[in-house]
């Protein structure tokens, strides 16, 4: 994934960063900086976050999940608020642990375009999140391969009808690979990746389609329980 | 509170027959004919108790005549002490119980004729069938207190007997005094310190007979009240109320307990989650800017490389650890969705069906998760399960709800309850709760535990 470009070849993309961690908040504020995304406001809880995504209108928001005042989901309620008001606002959401119902709630929200749920340790590889949140501002979905690997952990429903083989297809496809990196990255022709895909998508009772965003749909139906 | 024990009072009366008897009215009260009422009626059941008990003092009277009446030969004066305290302790052991427990039924029922008040017994419930009934009463002390009463009854019925039959005898003998003298002439009535031979010395006499008869029934009542704070001192339990008080705090420090040992590892996990964690993913992120400054492939890229590798392993355990400690997602989204998720790590293929109308106390969330838990990795661990299911309900209970939690396995079954402290664990942890744990492991299975928690605890301090 490091074929993408590095921040400094970018247009900057505003930022609005809701974390309530201050050591945290500091060091992700360096890294959005410094790969092309100038924070333009930097809170540490749910309303602050509403209140200036409506005061700086920004390209992109990352939040943490878990914020004051009850540390639950706040980050992720404002998150999915925020979605609502506004579906062309990307999100990206920062989780301690692997929670797939907080994943679906917000993947849910906006027809699953421009988000990412990902685990807060992602952000150590700083390019590769940084390379993540340029992809969600382009309208991809980015699901963190963790809760990825836990959904085909369970063995049960249409995922079991998989073979192994489609089931690291859909995985990539969770992550918002073309069927062209996916092809590059398994080592096949797109006509192999394409054959799977059309595959996939009948056996969790998707109808095949040359939409994109169609993919998408796949892994958030099954992220819902469909 | 038994109804019907406590009668209303005229406005005045006496409280007590104590008090009552203070009073000049004493012997035309109400309170008189209760004493003679019990008095009475102790000398009719002392009598038919010493007929019934037989059997359980008869041993004992051997002994006695041994002692005392001496009999032929030291060797059989020995045997029959011994042969008879042993019988005796033996009859008593046996047979006490199932005549003091009757006894002790009845007389506190007869209580309440001189002693107002309360008068439950101190047996407690015990649990169902024969056996149960037989191990609760021999071993409690309100059993032997009976038994000990129907000793002290016996004694007291013969006391009762000789006293007032020589008063009766007495003032009869007074009353029919002029005429026993009169009707056959030369005959005399000696009541030891004085001497009637004629009418006219027998006439005065009469005038004493009421006064044997107050003197009977100012001693019934002093009898019967001796004898009511006897029984009650022996035959009446606590309370069921005090008992009843004591058992509601017990269960509530139980719960606060439960509640403080909860909100530890929520704080625990907190504390991990804010400080800890926090902190290394902030270095791990330190890291990867540090790595944007030096050489792609360096050394100095290698060694950050691997303390990176290090910070993210070290993030991974730290989250599984404080997952283990107590489950945000239990925290923020209630049990069904825990039970999702802990489904979701389990390498046994679970299915979970969970529908609750609302969000349970989280004591007994926690403790229901906590069961499943270590059901489904006593699963993964102890069977060769490929298949469990998790059931979770909320049904009407005895006192408002109870949670319903099934884990069923498909492995081989015969799971033993008495190892594995595991089960142990689940199940005092359950019974903290006041709820219950039943296991069923037939051989070729399928294994289920099933526990049922109270939802609705009564408290009486909400925090």
């Amino acid at each position: 994934m490091h074929d993408r470009p590095d921040g400094s070849e970018v247009t900057p993309v505003p930022t609005v960063l809701a974390e309530d961690g201050v050591l945290l908040r500091e060091g992700l504020v360096g890294v959005l900086e410094r790969f092309g995304f100038p924070v333009v406001a930097a809170v540490g809880d749910g309303d602050a976050l509403l209140r200036a995504v409506d005061e700086h209108r920004p390209g992109l928001v990352v939040t943490d999940i878990r914020m004051p005042p009850d540390f639950t989901d706040e980050g992720l309620r404002a998150a999915v608020e925020l979605r609502r008001r506004h579906s062309d606002l990307a999100v990206v959401a920062l989780s301690q642990y692997v929670e797939l119902s907080y994943a679906s709630d917000l993947l849910d929200s906006g027809a699953g375009r421009g988000v990412g749920y990902l685990l807060k340790q992602r952000v150590g590889d700083v390019r590769e999140f940084a390379t993540v949140l340029r992809r969600v501002v382009e309208g991809a979905t980015f699901v963190d391969p963790e809760v990825v690997r836990q959904l085909l952990r369970r063995r049960s429903d249409p995922l079991e009808r998989l073979t192994p083989r489609e089931r690291e297809v859909l995985a990539l496809m969770a992550e918002g690979h073309s069927n062209g990196a996916i092809a590059r990255r398994l080592v096949v022709s797109d006509a192999a990746v394409g054959k799977h895909v059309g595959n996939i998508l009948a056996k969790l009772d998707l109808p095949p389609d040359e939409d994109v965003h169609r993919r998408v749909q796949a892994v958030l139906a099954y992220l819902r329980g469909n | 509170m038994t109804t019907g024990t406590v009668r209303q009072r005229t406005p005045g009366a006496p409280a007590d027959l104590l008090r009552a008897m203070a009073r000049p009215g004493f012997p035309v009260s109400r309170w008189s004919l209760r004493a003679i009422t019990y008095t009475a009626t102790t000398m009719v059941i002392g009598i038919a108790a010493m007929a019934v008990a037989f059997p359980l003092y008869g041993p004992w009277l051997v002994v006695v005549i041994a002692l005392f009446d001496a009999p032929p030969g030291p060797g059989d004066r020995a045997f029959l002490l011994v042969s008879g305290t042993l019988s005796g302790l033996a009859t008593v052991a046996f047979f006490g119980p199932l005549v003091g427990i009757p006894l002790g039924a009845v007389e506190r029922r007869r209580l309440r004729l001189v002693s107002p008040g309360l008068a439950d017994s101190g047996h407690r419930v015990p649990p169902p069938g024969l056996w149960g009934w037989i191990k609760t009463r021999y071993t409690e002390a309100a059993t032997w207190r009976e038994v000990a009463y129907l000793f002290l009854l016996m004694v007291i019925a013969f006391s009762l007997f000789t006293v007032m039959g020589m008063l009766l005898i007495f003032a009869v003998v007074l009353l029919a005094g002029p005429v026993l003298v009169g009707d056959a002439p030369g005959s005399e009535v000696s009541l030891g310190f004085v001497t009637a031979t004629t009418v006219e010395e027998a006439l005065p006499l009469t005038l004493l007979s009421p006064v044997a008869l107050l003197a009977a029934v100012y001693l019934s009542g002093v009898t019967s009240y001796g004898h009511g704070v006897l029984a009650r001192a022996l035959l009446v339990g606590p309370p069921k109320e005090e008992l009843r008080a004591e058992l509601t705090e017990v269960t509530h420090s139980r719960a606060r307990l439960v509640d403080a040992f909860e909100y530890e590892r929520r704080r625990i996990e907190r504390d991990l989650h804010d400080g800890a964690q926090q902190r290394l993913v902030a270095l791990n992120m330190d890291l990867g800017m540090a790595r944007l400054d030096v050489e792609e492939g360096s050394e100095a890229d290698r060694r950050l490389a691997a303390a990176q590798r290090k910070a993210d392993e070290l993030i991974t355990e730290l989250r599984e650890l404080v997952r283990g400690i107590h489950p945000r997602v239990l925290t923020d989204r209630g049990l069904p969705a825990a039970l999702a998720e802990l489904a979701d790590h389990s390498p046994v293929p679970v299915t979970v069906q969970a529908e609750l109308p609302r969000r349970l106390p989280s004591h007994v969330e926690g403790t229901a998760y906590f069961v499943v838990a270590e059901a489904l990795t006593n699963v993964y661990k102890h069977t060769e399960a490929n298949a469990a299911t998790v059931h979770a309900s909320l049904v009407p209970a005895a006192h408002g709800d109870a949670l319903v939690v099934e884990v069923t396995d498909y492995g081989p079954g015969g799971a033993d309850p008495a190892r594995g402290s595991g089960l142990t664990g689940m199940r005092d942890r359950v019974a903290v709760m006041g709820g219950t744990m039943d296991l069923t492991s037939p051989q070729g299975g399928p294994t289920r535990i099933r526990v049922e928690l109270p939802c609705t605890i009564d408290r009486t301090d909400p925090r």
